[in-house]
């Protein structure tokens, strides 16, 4: 199970690079997205996957989930998703001020 | 805290309160109210002199600062220590003084911004020479650049001043940087950041290899502070600032700072012949740079910093002969090697008495006529009288002519250089011949510049034409800080063992402290007459030529020697400039593209690069199928789905259908979590999905549909090899992790939130547990980068920039 | 946003929105011991205050829900710091969380913790973030 959720985890980050490296601010949006998500399913599963029941002591389990990753994905996942809606929030005005959504002709200056 | 530690940072406490003093009392220049500190300071740091002739016991306090990382805020009070902090308290009252009378108080002199500087450097300085702690004496000799680079720079609209701060603060700050890695690779063979603790050991850490390269580092911090040759060329341009800041940063304090820094350090490397070598051979030549260079200024400030730069050389030098006493033994070292360690500290306090006033004077000058050119200058020897008579001791003083003080010390300089030429240790008798010659001939030049300083100025003819304000003599509040040190110049020059058992003894004790047993102390007895010696003839040589070459000065005049001011040094440093910023600008060119895809490109190259390479190296390549879970068709059927939509994305050109596909792989990922054992995260990830999914599409309602990419081929080729590589390298590395884990049985801490959870903050649910709880902080700063980016967002849309104007 | 919605819209979202919202506190209440919490009940929150906006225009949410979100997220970040601080004064490093089992009329024996205030300013800061943010731009639109 491991081995195929590493697979995948490669296979979301190279779709995620991809979008990175294209022109258009969503795709890249969507790049960044697809990245976090990649990564989160990546400490999930390094963690040990299967193990033990969901970490609540009200389960009176004799093993349980390894909680830290998981505490720390979820912040990861808040994180994320401010880092997304202001992403979002810059793209969109960023549109409306220059009229275009493609980073090339957003360049600087050239004496910047 | 000890009343020391407050000596250090007293001055740094008031700098905050001054410019509240300066808005408050706008009529009342803000000068009178620094001045009360330094005076206190002096006054306070007197009461350590032993007035009695006793030998000083050092004074230590400690606070602890960063102590894991061995890092006390130790004050350590000896004579050394002792004689800087006077010097630093005494000139500082008198500058203050006299700053009140030459920067006046009108309307945008940004006074506050002066004292606030000058209070700092007051503070830094002081901590230089009262900590015993390496990295804190390396912090406040850092602020003291900085200090000293601000005060340059005070009147910042004129383009020199801007050029000298930036000149200085370049070159001694890279000095300093230099001194860090010296400290440190002494903490490496010490183990310790105390001074007097490595001093304990330094005769064990002389056969260490990194010991040459920790001397030569210290050795760079000092030299580029106390503008030795090559890196004097910052101190002549350093002149642009406020001629109090010259007088005491420039002349009688900071520039010491590096002569403190050797001294403190010779017991550690004093043995050694490379130190004796570096340090008189840098000294000697700088001694002779500066004078020669000093002869062919025209600016009187010019002369006079060329002439500290000489002047420093000469103490360095003597310090660096006076290290050789730690290979004698007191008896026989008394008279060869001490006599040089005691010039130096006499010198010290000479040069700071008469380079103090002459600086102040050569303010005045300027002042009251508007230049400081000697071309211009002359005869202002009847109508400014008293600033004359000041000018004449403090150059009588400089040039080494009895009764002053300056006679002592250069005698004594004549003698240690004549012994030191005569040393049977460090292959002495090789080049020692050189010292006294240099020696010589450097003081002739100096005592050319000096009749130069005081016949032009003073003597001739007095044409007013030249000047731009009709010349009269300064106001007295001006000149009591000249004359005190005039006066101080005579009075040590007439009595100069007053001076003696109170401070010189104590400081040569701490400078050779392995010479003297338990109890023991120097016994300095300095007189103006030898009888005839060799360092008297010397005297008379230099009187004698020097006065030679004045009188046919006229015969050089229109050479290209005496035409050209600027040390020819210089051009390192300008081409040097020159040459950073055209090679940042053309590093930038290839770097700073402004595309972001390139941006991107390079760190995921760089990623891949790196991450292969230690996945190799450490070969790293393993798959561990012995570990894995068993697969549920359930579950490879889930991630399956998450995989076509993730792969989808990039294909579809309409936004509604990458918000959609987007959705649907975080909404698997949700699912996901819920097998996986992670509710709390199934949840959050739920809810973020849905409320994104609401934010997308607000967005993309605005934005343009998603266009076709038309890139050339070869580029979406290396797009897409990048992407790859990045894939395979993430795969990889998970691989290796996961083998890794398995491999050494590694114990999670998460067994220990596990365990106490419930015991420790009495919930049940671990994830939040630990969110809350265990590591409350970060879930703290986490949704302050939440409120952060709230208001980002408010702002990015509701400021309305004017036309063509951005964030 | 379009101007007519059926009524049917309405009314369901009326009842669901309760209903989220209830449960969000509920959620909230449950993170000590039960999957939950102040993330996971300020997302759920804002979800069911996102939904009451879709369907109503936002003038008369706005009069019906008076909140501030801007002073929510600063009124949350106080909450969260404050209580991490009150441990200070009792020479306990910051942010370290209490807890006691207390007797309390109607709901018996109750835990209560410090980290309930702290996860109320959590909670208090995703809500106020989620609704500002996506608020900010939805009235950018005219």
């Amino acid at each position: 199970m491991e081995i195929l959720m590493i697979f995948a985890v490669g296979i979301i980050f190279s779709v995620g690079t991809y979008l990175l490296l294209t022109k258009s601010m969503l795709r890249v949006i969507l790049g960044v997205m697809l990245i976090a998500h990649g990564a989160h399913l990546m400490f999930l599963t390094l963690a040990g996957l299967k193990t033990g029941s969901p970490p609540l002591l009200g389960e009176e389990a004799s093993s349980y989930a390894d909680p830290l990753p998981q505490a720390l994905i979820l912040t990861a996942i808040v994180i994320g998703f401010g880092m997304t809606a202001f992403m979002l929030v810059l793209a969109y005005r960023t549109y409306k001020l220059h009229g275009t959504d493609n980073l090339d002709e957003l360049r600087g200056t050239d004496d910047e | 805290m000890s009343t020391l530690h407050f000596v250090a940072l007293a001055p740094f406490i008031a700098a905050i309160f001054i410019p509240a003093f300066y808005f408050l009392f706008r009529r009342v220049h803000t000068g009178w109210f620094v001045l009360p500190i330094p005076l206190v300071l002096f006054i306070y740091l007197f009461t350590y002199l032993p007035l009695g002739g006793e030998p000083m016991e050092a004074v230590q306090h400690s606070v602890p600062w960063v102590p894991s990382l061995d890092i006390f805020f130790t004050v350590y009070l000896d004579g050394l220590s002792l004689l800087f902090a006077l010097l630093i308290t005494g000139i500082g009252a008198l500058v203050v003084l006299y700053s009140i009378y030459y920067i006046a108080n009108k309307d945008g002199e940004p006074l506050h911004n002066f004292y606030v500087y000058l209070l700092m450097f007051m503070g830094a300085m002081l901590g230089v020479v009262l900590s015993d702690n390496l990295i804190v004496i390396y912090v406040f000799w850092e602020l003291t650049s900085f200090a000293s680079s601000l005060l340059i720079a005070y009147w910042f609209h004129k383009e020199k001043s801007r050029y000298g701060a930036q000149k200085s603060m370049l070159i001694t700050v890279s000095g300093g940087f230099a001194m860090l890695a010296g400290f440190t690779l002494l903490y490496g063979m010490t183990g310790t950041f105390s001074l007097q603790e490595i001093i304990s050991q330094a005769g064990a850490i002389s056969a260490e290899p990194a010991f040459l390269a920790a001397m030569i580092l210290v050795l760079a911090g000092a030299f580029t502070k106390s503008a030795q040759f090559p890196f004097h060329i910052w101190l002549p341009d350093a002149m642009e600032a406020p001629t109090p800041v010259s007088a005491y940063l420039h002349s009688a304090t900071m520039v010491k700072a590096g002569i403190y820094l050797v001294a403190r350090f010779t017991p550690v490397f004093g043995g050694e012949p490379q130190w004796f070598w570096i340090i008189t051979s840098f000294g000697l030549f700088t001694l002779l740079w500066g004078s020669v260079s000093a002869v062919r200024q025209k600016d009187l400030k010019g002369i006079l910093a060329f002439s500290t730069v000489s002047q420093l050389g000469l103490i360095m030098s003597l310090l660096g002969a006076g290290s050789a006493a730690v290979h004698f033994d007191v008896v026989e070292g008394e008279s060869m090697a001490t006599v040089a360690v005691m010039a130096a500290m006499l010198h010290l306090i000479n040069h700071a008495t008469f380079k103090g006033s002459l600086f102040m004077v050569v303010g005045i000058v300027d002042h009251e006529t508007g230049t400081r050119d000697i071309r211009r200058l002359g005869g202002l020897m009847t109508i400014m009288p008293i600033t004359f008579s000041i000018s004449l001791i403090g150059i009588a003083a400089m040039a080494g002519l009895p009764p002053f003080n300056g006679f002592l010390s250069k005698e004594m300089f004549f003698e240690g250089m004549l012994h030191a030429a005569q040393f049977d240790v460090f292959n002495a008798q090789t080049f020692g011949w050189l010292f006294p010659i240099i020696a010589w001939t450097a003081s002739v030049f100096t005592f050319l510049y000096c009749m130069i300083m005081l016949f032009r100025t003073f003597t001739g003819e007095h044409d007013p034409s030249k000047l731009e304000k009709e010349a009269h003599e300064a106001p007295i509040g001006m000149l009591i800080s000249p004359i005190i040190l005039a006066g101080l110049v005579i009075l040590f020059g007439l009595f100069p063992n007053m001076l003696a058992y109170t401070i010189i003894e104590p400081s040569m004790q701490a400078v050779l402290p392995d010479l003297l047993g338990a109890g023991e102390q120097f016994y300095v007895n300095i007189y103006h007459w030898h009888g005839f010696n060799t360092a008297l003839f010397m005297t008379l040589g230099v009187v004698f030529f020097g006065a030679l070459l004045f009188v046919n000065m006229r015969r050089f005049e229109a050479s290209a020697f005496y035409l050209g001011e600027r040390d020819p040094l210089n051009w390192f440093y300008d081409s040097g400039m020159t040459g950073l910023i055209s090679g940042a600008q053309s590093v930038d060119a290839v770097q700073m593209t402004g595309k972001l895809r390139h941006y991107f490109m390079f760190m995921m190259v760089f990623f891949s690069v790196t991450m292969s390479y230690i996945l190799l190296s450490t070969n790293a390549l393993v798959i561990d199928w012995a570990n894995a879970g068993e697969l549920s068709p359930y579950l490879v059927l889930v991630v399956a789905a998450m995989l076509v939509a993730t792969v989808a994305i990039p294909f579809v050109s309409s936004r509604i259908s990458a918000v959609v596909l987007i959705g649907v792989v975080g909404f698997i990922i949700a699912l996901l979590f819920v097998v996986l054992r992670a509710p709390d995260l199934a949840l959050t990830q739920l809810l973020v999905e849905t409320v994104m999914v609401v934010l997308l599409l607000l967005v993309f309602y605005h934005l343009p549909e998603i266009r076709k990419e038309n890139f050339k081929p070869a580029f979406k080729i290396g797009n897409f090899v990048v992407s790859i590589a990045v894939g395979a390298v993430v795969t990889i590395t998970g691989l290796a992790v996961h083998a890794f884990r398995y491999d050494n049985a590694i114990n999670p801490i998460s067994d220990y939130f596990v365990e106490n959870a419930y015991e420790l903050a009495g919930g049940k649910n671990m994830v939040n547990v630990i969110l809350v709880d265990f590591r409350g902080l970060d879930t703290l700063l986490e949704v302050l980068v939440l409120g952060i980016v709230a208001i980002a967002a408010v702002v990015l849309v509701k400021f309305k920039a004017k036309d063509g104007e951005d964030v | 946003m379009m101007k007519s919605r059926p009524i049917q819209f309405h009314v369901v979202t009326r009842i669901t929105g309760f209903i989220i919202l209830t449960f969000s506190i509920f959620l909230f209440f449950a993170g000590h011991n039960n999957p939950g919490g102040g993330f996971i009940g300020g997302l759920m929150t804002a979800s069911a205050l996102v939904l009451l906006y879709l369907s109503f225009d936002v003038q008369s949410i706005k009069k019906a829900i008076p909140f501030d979100y801007t002073q929510m997220i600063a009124v949350g970040l106080a909450i969260s710091i404050i209580t991490g601080i009150v441990g200070m004064f009792f020479g306990f490093p910051y942010l370290t969380q209490f807890f006691d089992y207390f007797q309390l009329p109607i709901l018996g024996e109750t835990e209560l913790t410090t980290a309930l205030p702290f996860d109320l300013g959590i909670y208090l800061v995703v809500v106020g973030f989620t609704m500002l943010t996506i608020l900010t731009i939805a009235e950018d639109e005219a």
